[in-house]
């Protein structure tokens, strides 16, 4: 049969998707031991008993300084950044992408507005932001507002201009105003594509977080990981890799089930 | 005096004049159907009596008033594709008829007023033939059922006049029978003025009580788009089946075969 013909069976189609990660961990597993037998004292490619040490000592041994469970504490300061940058960013661009995208006279203004702000590169105006808004927790959230907001506002503009002119039409000779027929006709299917433009963004989003937190911050798990660099502690910086890794999929998992449950025509309508 | 009068309208797209000096009277609870060529300015009428867009010259007049610019609840309409809301429930799509005008804030009703509406619009599902599809969403429907929900939503508000655009194009024949049917039974019951763009010149003869073809009068083999279309025919239907058959032998065959 030909190669292009083939497919996985069901137990394969496992295996196939965890083969790669078992040969990446058999080789780093692998290079780390040979590389600490030649030398014991080597930073580079910890063993794992060594990295859960390093966690086990970040997550659950107090800091002799502050007193905190720093792994915890890291990611509950990155994770309030995190949400709360993404949940300003996903209010706002809501608003401007139905006003830009429903309203002729208001996409007017906007929709150029927005076309330009969502080219200005968001990390060249963080020393903007570090001199409007300080150094601490204001300034990284805005940066997180203000990287994802236009391109978000910018996705659901289109989207609202994509929802046929005779959907509009029928609601209004079903006697919408302009206000109800936002609130019933445009607002449900732009609220659904809200969380599918979200799960794009959260690769941005925690890009924003953690470029400031390195920059400027005493807490998160983007600034410990710069931190611990000086110190050459890959036992801590991979787990930390892996930890937001798994709260980034985290994330994405649960906007996909809470868009599959709250809007259920949006993905074929099975109930 | 007429329900609906149309006094010399014009319309154009830029260049090409789609309409000229059209009139046109109907009285209440006419059924008429609207053919014609592609491009003859059947639709584009539509769209004007429906408000969604505006005569170059002219006026359109309902009960002697100017006819709202815009589209409202004096007009229910169908549309050949996304005649219906597809966030919505069958159920849904036609309570939202009922809570569109009278919840000017919300859009929406709430406890015993939902229930009541609910119970409306199930009462419209039923009527239509969609009792038993009140919880599905519009994708999981065929495409005659949509067309069937669209028609008890554009009723359920009660419009004084019901606009049709070529609302059964997509479907096949032996559900667009069903229609038919359907239609002609709800226009009994309701006695509405219905306005009907068809393709397809049976259909048109078999539904309408007034059969208004679309044609341009002038034609400038240089400049096809000089000239308008008016109405240039107006055969009464349906008084006995018969006159039906002697009208499609009056039309000269370039009328017949353009508009199949």
């Amino acid at each position: 049969m030909r190669f292009i013909n083939r497919r996985p069976s069901r137990g394969g189609r496992w295996l196939l998707a965890l083969l790669p990660l078992i040969v990446l961990l058999l080789v780093y597993t692998v290079a780390s031991a040979v590389r600490l037998t030649e030398n014991a004292e080597d930073k580079l490619l910890p063993s794992a008993t060594q990295m859960i040490d390093a966690i086990k000592h970040m997550a659950f041994t107090e800091d002799a300084r502050s007193g905190d469970y720093l792994f915890w504490s890291d990611t509950l300061a990155s994770l309030t950044r995190l949400l709360l940058g993404m949940g300003i960013a996903a209010l706002v661009g809501l608003f401007l992408g139905i006003a830009s995208g429903a309203f002729p006279l208001l996409g007017g203004s906007l929709s150029p507005l927005l076309a330009v702000a969502s080219m200005v590169p968001p990390l060249a105006i963080l020393p903007i932001l570090f001199i409007v808004f300080g150094l601490d927790e204001l300034s990284k959230v805005m940066l997180i507002v203000i990287g994802i907001t236009p391109v978000l506002a910018r996705d659901l503009e289109q989207r609202a201009r994509e929802i046929p002119a005779e959907v509009l039409v029928k609601g209004q000779t079903l006697g919408g105003n302009s206000w109800t027929l936002v609130l019933r006709v445009v607002l449900p299917p732009l609220f659904s594509r809200l969380l599918t433009s979200l799960r794009l963004m959260l690769g941005a989003a925690w890009l924003f977080l953690i470029s400031a937190e390195a920059i400027s911050a005493t807490s998160g798990l983007g600034y410990r990981i710069f931190l611990v660099r000086r110190y050459m502690s890959m036992d801590i910086i991979l787990p930390y890799v892996v930890w937001i890794t798994l709260l980034a999929w985290a994330m994405d998992y649960a906007l996909n089930f809470v868009n599959r449950k709250g809007f259920p025509w949006s993905v074929g309508g099975q109930q | 005096m007429s329900f609906i009068q149309v006094r010399n309208v014009w319309h154009n797209y830029g260049d090409n004049l789609v309409l000229e000096g059209l009139n046109l009277s109907v009285s209440e609870g006419e059924f008429c159907t609207l053919v014609g060529a592609s491009g003859c300015g059947k639709s584009t009428f539509l769209r004007l009596l429906l408000g969604q867009e505006r005569p170059d010259k002219g006026e359109l007049l309902l009960e002697g008033q100017p006819l709202a610019a815009e589209p409202d609840a004096s007009r229910g309409v169908v549309f050949q594709r996304y005649s219906v809301f597809p966030h919505l429930t069958v159920l849904d799509n036609v309570t939202i008829g009922l809570e569109l005008p009278n919840a000017p804030f919300t859009g929406r009703f709430f406890g015993a007023r939902k229930r009541e509406a609910r119970e409306a619009a199930e009462q419209m599902l039923k009527r239509v033939g969609l009792g038993h599809a009140l919880g599905k969403y519009p994708s999981q429907l065929s495409g005659g059922m949509q067309q069937r929900l669209a028609i008890a939503q554009a009723l359920i508000v009660r419009p004084r006049m019901l606009l049709l655009d070529e609302p059964f194009g997509a479907l096949d024949p032996g559900i667009r029978k069903d229609m038919h049917e359907l239609l002609l039974e709800l226009w009994r019951e309701t006695q509405l003025t219905v306005f009907m763009v068809t393709h397809d010149l049976s259909e048109g003869f078999h539904l309408g009580t007034r059969l208004l073809v679309f044609d341009k009068v002038r034609i400038d083999p240089h400049a096809p788009q000089a000239y308008g279309a008016r109405i240039t025919y107006d055969i009464p239907l349906n008084q006995g089946r018969t006159s039906a058959a002697e009208a499609i032998a009056s039309l000269p065959p370039h009328v017949v075969a353009k508009a199949k």
